[in-house]
């Protein structure tokens, strides 16, 4: 039984849990959006500011969030904030939709860690139904936040 | 630890061999510790087996079908109804009305009050008063109601110990007050409230009283008379009923004068084309097939309850609450929502403990096969009013157990310690 929930509480969730990485809002922004999680009242309020880069690609300045809830979705705003901060917007887009993979992929999906890094330790969230809303939180925030800013991007499949 | 708690429903291990459930095992071959019937009961072999003999051998519609199935499932879904009217001493079965659930039963009140014309009749200057315990089913309606009539939803707020705060009663219940609704216990805070007393104030000035006992009926002896209520809901599931079907009581005199709330078969008393009458009570209120089966297993269920005798289900629930206060507070950093006394409230405890979030106590606990409930359990504002987003509740029955309780507490510890704080 601790087996299996430590499957889901990785050393690594924890860590971003109890010490979250980017942690806060902060100016300036484009975007700022509000999300909840209606079943159970986790919520975030998440900002994402986007720049040019010298090169003229457009990429993730930052992404600064203020949020409430479980150690899932606390972890799993940290590790966003990780994951996209700094990359191409377009690089960014392709690394939630293969988080999205893997949390909607029921336990059978074999994470990529070049790409997710840190993030592969949600894979154990994948087997709890209920809690995947919760890692997908603030995820789907900054996609919302970041879509209302560049626009529909060729949109990526996703499901419920 | 000693369990002869006084109040405990005796030879617990047999009533509880009436509920099949509760001796299956999850994951890891862990026994069933079932702590969230607040959310909904669990069964007894003798609704299930109504149930399935209904449909084995009584099916067919009701009141429309001239044959023989027709008469034996008509008497059957009625008897439903007197017995559901004989548990909460309904003047009148005709009193007695089947909803889908007690959300539908309070929508149906809300809406038809909404279209209601005459005395009964909100409109702008009037006010509605609720309470800010009530579950997200007892406010939305209401708010609803008021914003379509442009009339004023008003509340009464909590104390700091989770009781209502009647100290601006005389505000709060005014000549302007057409309806007060509220809640007998408090599905969060366990809070038991002073019903009839508040009935009796709104009486005087004319207003009508609504009462939500969805979490009464399952634990307090129900008397919708003494309530003082004048409408009154509850659900069949949390009563070890079905799903899929919920009661509305209402006094003769307030129910008649009521509009219809959906039209369709069986509520009318003639149709044209150009306009119908009604059917009387309660008729006039179920339109369509209603929930047959369902009616039969609630009245299965009920029958099932008083048999056991809601004041000794009342003493066992009082029994076990107060023990789980006992273990609760040896918990560090845990608070419990709500009144700390036992014999003020009813069987559902929140609490929060100190650096883990409810959804994570849960996720520990259902690893060691407890079952409780986290979030905000569709009392946002309650939840608001004490600052904290959700909780995690823990809520027995009549088949709960001391040793179940001890497995909570054992399971809170061992969720301090796996998140280490401790
Ligand atoms: C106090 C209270 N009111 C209303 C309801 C709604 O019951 P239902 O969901 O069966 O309509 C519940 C249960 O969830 C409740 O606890």
């Amino acid at each position: 039984m601790s087996q299996e929930l430590d499957a889901l509480y990785q050393e690594i969730i924890l860590d971003h849990y109890k010490h979250p990485h980017h942690k806060g809002l902060r100016d300036p922004f484009e975007a700022e959006v509000h999300h909840v999680n209606p079943t159970c009242g986790d919520e975030v309020t998440l900002r994402v500011h986007m720049a040019d880069a010298p090169d003229g690609v457009l990429r993730v300045e930052d992404v600064s969030y203020d949020s409430v809830g479980c150690s899932i979705s606390q972890a799993s705003a940290s590790v966003l904030t990780d994951l996209v901060i700094g990359k191409p917007v377009d690089e960014a887009m392709a690394i939630h939709e293969s988080f999205l993979t893997l949390m909607q992929g029921k336990g059978n999906v074999e994470p990529d860690e070049e790409v997710l890094e840190d993030a592969i330790a949600f894979a154990g969230v994948a087997k709890f139904p209920a809690r995947v809303k919760c890692a997908l939180l603030s995820w789907m925030a900054w996609k919302d936040a970041t879509l209302s800013v560049v626009g529909p991007v060729e949109t990526l499949e996703e499901s419920k | 630890m000693t369990h002869e708690l006084t109040g405990l429903l005796p030879e617990l291990e047999v009533l509880r061999k009436d509920f099949p459930i509760l001796s299956r095992t999850l994951a890891g071959g862990q026994p069933l510790v079932y702590l969230d019937s607040a959310n909904t009961s669990q069964k007894p072999q003798i609704v299930i087996d109504t149930m399935v003999d209904h449909l084995e051998r009584h099916n067919a519609n009701v009141a429309r079908a001239m044959h023989q199935l027709g008469a034996e499932s008509s008497e059957a879904f009625e008897g439903g109804r007197d017995k559901v009217a004989a548990f909460i001493g309904a003047p009148s079965r005709d009193e007695v009305i089947f909803t889908k659930n007690a959300s539908e039963a309070l929508n149906l009140v809300a809406n038809t009050l909404a279209w209601a014309t005459g005395d009964l009749a909100i409109g702008a200057g009037d006010e509605v008063v609720i309470t800010e315990m009530e579950h997200h089913s007892n406010i939305v309606p209401w708010q609803l109601l008021t914003e379509r009539k442009g009339a004023t939803l008003r509340w009464f707020g909590l104390t700091d110990d989770g009781r209502l705060d009647l100290s601006n009663i005389d505000d709060l219940i005014t000549e302007r007050t057409k309806v007060v609704s509220l809640t007998w216990v408090s599905n969060m805070l366990g809070t038991i409230n002073p019903v009839a007393e508040i009935a009796r104030r709104a009486h005087e000035v004319g207003a009508i009283v609504v009462v939500d006992a969805s979490q009464a009926a399952p634990q307090l002896p129900v008397d919708v008379v003494a309530s003082g209520a004048d409408l009154l809901a509850f659900t069949g599931h949390k009563v070890v009923g079905p799903t899929g079907i919920g009661v509305l009581w209402g006094r003769r005199e307030v129910l008649d004068r009521l509009p219809p709330f959906l039209g369709g078969g069986e509520m009318i008393e003639t149709v044209s084309m150009q306009r119908s009458t009604y059917a009387g009570i309660p008729h006039k209120f179920e339109a369509g097939t209603p929930p047959i089966v369902e009616a039969v297993g609630l009245g299965a269920a009920v029958d099932y309850l008083s048999h056991i005798g809601m004041e000794n289900i009342h003493a066992h629930e009082q029994a076990i609450t107060a023990y789980a206060l006992e273990g609760l507070a040896t918990v560090p950093g845990l608070t419990v929502l709500g009144p700390l006394d036992a014999t003020q409230r009813g069987g559902a405890i929140s609490f929060e403990i100190d650096g883990v979030h409810p959804h994570d106590v849960a996720q520990v606990l259902d690893s060691r096969g407890i079952a409780v409930r986290a979030g905000h359990h569709c009392a946002k504002p309650a939840h608001q009013r004490f600052g904290v987003q959700s909780s995690t509740r823990m809520s027995s029955y009549l088949y709960t157990t001391p040793a179940e309780i001890d497995a909570l507490v054992d399971g809170l510890e061992y969720t301090r310690s796996y998140f280490k704080l401790s």
